[in-house]
């Protein structure tokens, strides 16, 4: 089943174009791993999947992209679009709140305001996150005081909270220690079984150890897009080679 | 500062280290010097009377000037907050850049926090007082002080709204929540110790104020009512000190004044502490 | 699209708050100038602006405001003689001199001496200024030297501030080039540093040019307010302010009119110094 598809997608910075006619397709139940140097499209491609670019102003979009068949820049609403396809940050960024009520915002914005209901996501998406052990005893402290990696994995079941469909991760571990990397990633793989999760990352053994699919990308273009275990150890394209050798990037 | 070399120490380095100190120590002498004056004048006159809770030309009562000064900052701010904070809110959050209201916005907003307080006390008077018809009254000098106190309160609000970090907004965005929502459950509460001081150094301006009020609010010394004439302690104090016959409660006042500063100032220090720690 | 137009919606609706402080100004000036223009009309543009006396009470009556336009020029003059030098170098010491202990003892002060209300510097100046001048410089203390002297203390917290601020926006590495060719640290700072906070030193005095034209309550207790045009240093003097204040109580008719542009003209100085202000700001940005 595909999840997204992405038709010829042309996105605009202004005069500078930043995405150069983009065709991919993303599988459901699948980790699909972006990998690239710096600046080559991967973090604008995966914003433009839940429509994040909005924000930039003088960002104008060109093409496709259809979510289960339906176009995401047609006639569905923004709103419901990011409640279906829910996104991590390369910081994580909790609120300055307390954990319960960060878990609580994006249930309570889509409009579920009964206290046991809350109570019951709140309990079931840190268990899903597999982060309810380390913070069942302080649901009511702030979400500022915990670790990097705690946050991160608070944000990742903030995510979750919603019942999101599709889950984008931007480098949602470049700023954290090993330890708790290996944590998220064991996170990510448990999540495939229920989510579709695209993930941005500038970590090749990243990419290698959990994703399914990887697509490389170079100056606004994918350059290559395979199954990962084929696109490290047998690449078609010389440039992709050149990349995961670390002969650039 | 390891770097203050004992050696070689020429003449113009001395002097002009000499003059630093000097007006250093100068400007610090003049605030002593005020301070003491005013506390050593003062206190001695503070007496139960000043404090009755009727006004009579015997015991000139501040009893109704401190009931009017809390009401009015409370009226102006009632008026001021939400209007300086929504025009903040659409300035960092809403407007796109580059917009040409915002930038009349802020010319306006500018030009607005250079105004006299005379002259907003004349434009009080010629607009609330005369046009309106409403007379010297407690509501037409908060609705002065209001316009007066505006800027302060926008400029304020914008600085703590942009330092807010993006990161927030990404993030209720991301979960779906619309701007709105984004705005007043994440940056707004974000924001808050950074707007908090801001009201703080209005409050301030308030108190202070006399010039905007006289042909405001007037100077009736009775308890305010909304439609009434009423004065401030710092207009209680001009009308004392002009008329020359109460000297000594005109000092006491001034003492009442310096302590509502004091803890004016001690507030706002306190909020910024928390808002640098936030 | 539903959520596309409510916030719009909400949008337009911020828009027409943040459209309050234009409509203020746009108030104020109207109010302002309709009540204003019609009298200078009346008087006549040079007898309003360049009369030297003013009797409103005479018959006919005389509304001319030079002596008041002058009166305020001296003084401001006066301010900043006075609270220039003294603000700036204390600025100084604030920024590049003062040991971070003693800084958060004197930085609170200052913050102190800023939130003073007027009444209580005029009421200071009162007691302690005028007796003072009196005694030392003879006539009654009430004079231009008492208001400059008393302005001139109110305005050192804007000055000591704004120029605090841009002293400490030059970057260190102007102060360390200079002692890395062997200036010593007061020569670093009156030659290098100083020299880069120029602009945003002054626009710190301009600000401060603004809050003494517009002060009045302190000023009306120890500058005598003579109408008339002042012959000396420690002679009485009134500025415009002064004269509004003194005046509005008890006027009718045209004199009323003729203070309210009293009023329009100090609006008009104090458009002047604000966009002076910006321009200079403007340019110690870039």
């Amino acid at each position: 089943m595909i999840k997204f598809d992405i038709q010829n997608l042309k996105l605009y910075y202004g005069d500078y174009q930043a995405l150069k006619g983009i065709d991919l397709a993303i599988e459901e139940r699948e980790i699909t791993a972006f990998i690239g140097p710096s600046g080559c499209g991967k973090s604008t491609l995966l914003k433009s999947l839940n429509r994040m670019n909005d924000l930039v102003e003088g960002c104008r979009v060109v093409g496709k992209v259809l979510l289960d068949g339906e176009d995401i820049y047609g006639a569905l609403d923004v709103t419901e679009l990011r409640r279906r396809v829910g996104m991590v940050f390369q910081k994580p960024n909790p609120f300055p709140m307390s954990v319960y009520d960060n878990i609580a915002f994006g249930p309570r914005t889509h409009g579920i305001t009964q206290k046991h209901k809350l109570d019951e996501i709140v309990e079931t998406t840190l268990k899903n996150a597999a982060i309810w052990d380390e913070l069942k005893d302080r649901l009511k402290k702030s979400a500022i005081a915990l670790s990097g990696g705690q946050q991160q994995r608070l944000c990742i079941a903030r995510a979750l909270a919603v019942q999101p469909e599709v889950l984008l991760m931007d480098e949602p571990t470049s700023a954290l220690d090993p330890i708790s990397t290996g944590k998220i990633e064991e996170l990510i793989l448990d999540l495939k079984r229920r989510y579709s999760i695209v993930i941005v990352t500038h970590n090749m053994q990243q990419a290698t150890r959990i994703s399914d699919k990887t697509a490389f990308f170079l100056l606004g273009e994918v350059v290559e897009f395979d199954e990962t275990e084929n696109l490290f150890s047998a690449p078609r394209d010389k440039r992709t080679e050149d990349y995961i050798t670390g002969r650039f990037g | 500062m390891k770097s203050r070399q004992r050696t070689k120490r020429k003449p113009l380095d001395l002097a002009l280290a000499a003059v630093t100190y000097i007006a250093a120590g100068l400007t610090v002498a003049i605030l002593l010097l005020l301070i003491g004056y005013v506390v050593i004048q003062g206190v001695p006159n503070l007496k139960l009377s000043m404090f009755s809770p009727r006004y009579t030309s015997e015991n000139v009562s501040a009893f109704p000037a401190i009931v009017t000064t809390v009401e009015l900052t409370l009226l102006s701010l009632i008026i001021a907050v939400p209007l300086g904070v929504c025009t903040a809110i659409y300035l960092t959050e809403y407007a796109r850049r580059g917009n040409r209201v915002v930038g009349l916005i802020r010319i306006t907003a500018e030009t607005l926090s250079g105004i006299p307080s005379i002259v907003y006390g004349l434009f009080g008077m010629l607009f609330f007082v005369t046009a309106l018809g409403w007379g010297f009254s407690l509501i037409a000098g908060a609705l002065t002080l209001a316009i007066m106190i505006l800027p302060l309160i926008m400029r304020t609000t914008e600085e703590a709204l942009l330092s807010v970090p993006d990161s927030y907004r990404e993030g209720s965005f991301g979960l779906g929540a619309g701007r709105l929502r984004t705005v007043f459950r994440i940056v707004l509460p974000a924001a808050v110790p950074g707007i908090l001081s801001g009201v703080i150094l209005a409050i301030g301006r308030i108190v202070g104020e006399t010039a905007a009020l006289i042909y405001t609010a007037g100077t009736a010394a009775e308890m305010p009512t909304l439609t009434g004439s009423a004065r401030t302690l710092a207009v209680h104090m001009y009308t004392l000190s002009s008329e020359g016959l109460h000297t000594g409660e005109a000092y006491a006042t001034a003492v009442i004044l310096l302590v509502l500063v004091v803890g004016i100032n001690a507030l706002a220090a306190f909020s910024a502490k928390k808002l640098t720690r936030a | 699209m539903k959520t596309a137009t409510r916030e719009k919606l909400v949008s337009a609706v911020f828009l027409a708050v943040a459209l309050t402080s234009v409509a203020a100004v746009a108030l104020i000036c109207v109010f302002l100038f309709a009540s204003g223009i019609p009298a200078v009309g009346e008087i006549g543009v040079f007898r309003f602006l360049l009369g030297r006396e003013w009797s409103p009470t005479d018959v006919p009556p005389v509304f001319g405001i030079l002596p008041m336009i002058l009166g305020s020029l001296y003084v401001t003059a006066g301010a900043i003689l006075f609270g220039v030098p003294v603000g700036v170098l204390t600025s100084v010491f604030m920024a590049r001199m003062c040991r971070p202990r003693l800084y958060r003892v004197i930085k609170p002060a200052l913050d102190l001496l800023a939130g003073i209300p007027s009444i209580v510097y005029g009421f200071f100046g009162l007691m302690v200024l005028v007796p003072l001048t009196r005694e030392i410089f003879g006539g009654t203390g009430k004079s231009i030297f008492t208001a400059s002297l008393l302005l001139g203390i109110m305005i050192l917290p804007t000055i000591i501030g704004v120029s605090e601020s841009a002293l400490r926006s030059v970057p260190q590495s102007y102060y360390e080039g200079a002692l890395a060719l062997g200036a010593s640290h007061t020569r670093a700072v009156y030659f290098t540093v100083l020299p880069a906070a120029k602009s945003g030193i002054f626009a710190g005095v301009i600000l401060g040019i603004g809050r003494a034209i517009g002060e009045t309550m302190a000023v009306i207790m120890v500058a005598g307010n003579q109408a008339r045009a002042p012959t000396g240093v420690f002679k009485g003097v009134r500025t415009l302010t002064a004269n509004i204040v003194m005046e509005m109580g008890y006027s009718e008719g045209l004199h009323r009119e003729a203070l309210i542009a009293t009023g329009v003209v100090l609006f008009v100085f104090i458009l002047i110094i604000n966009v002076s202000f910006s321009l200079v700001k403007r340019r110690s940005k870039q």
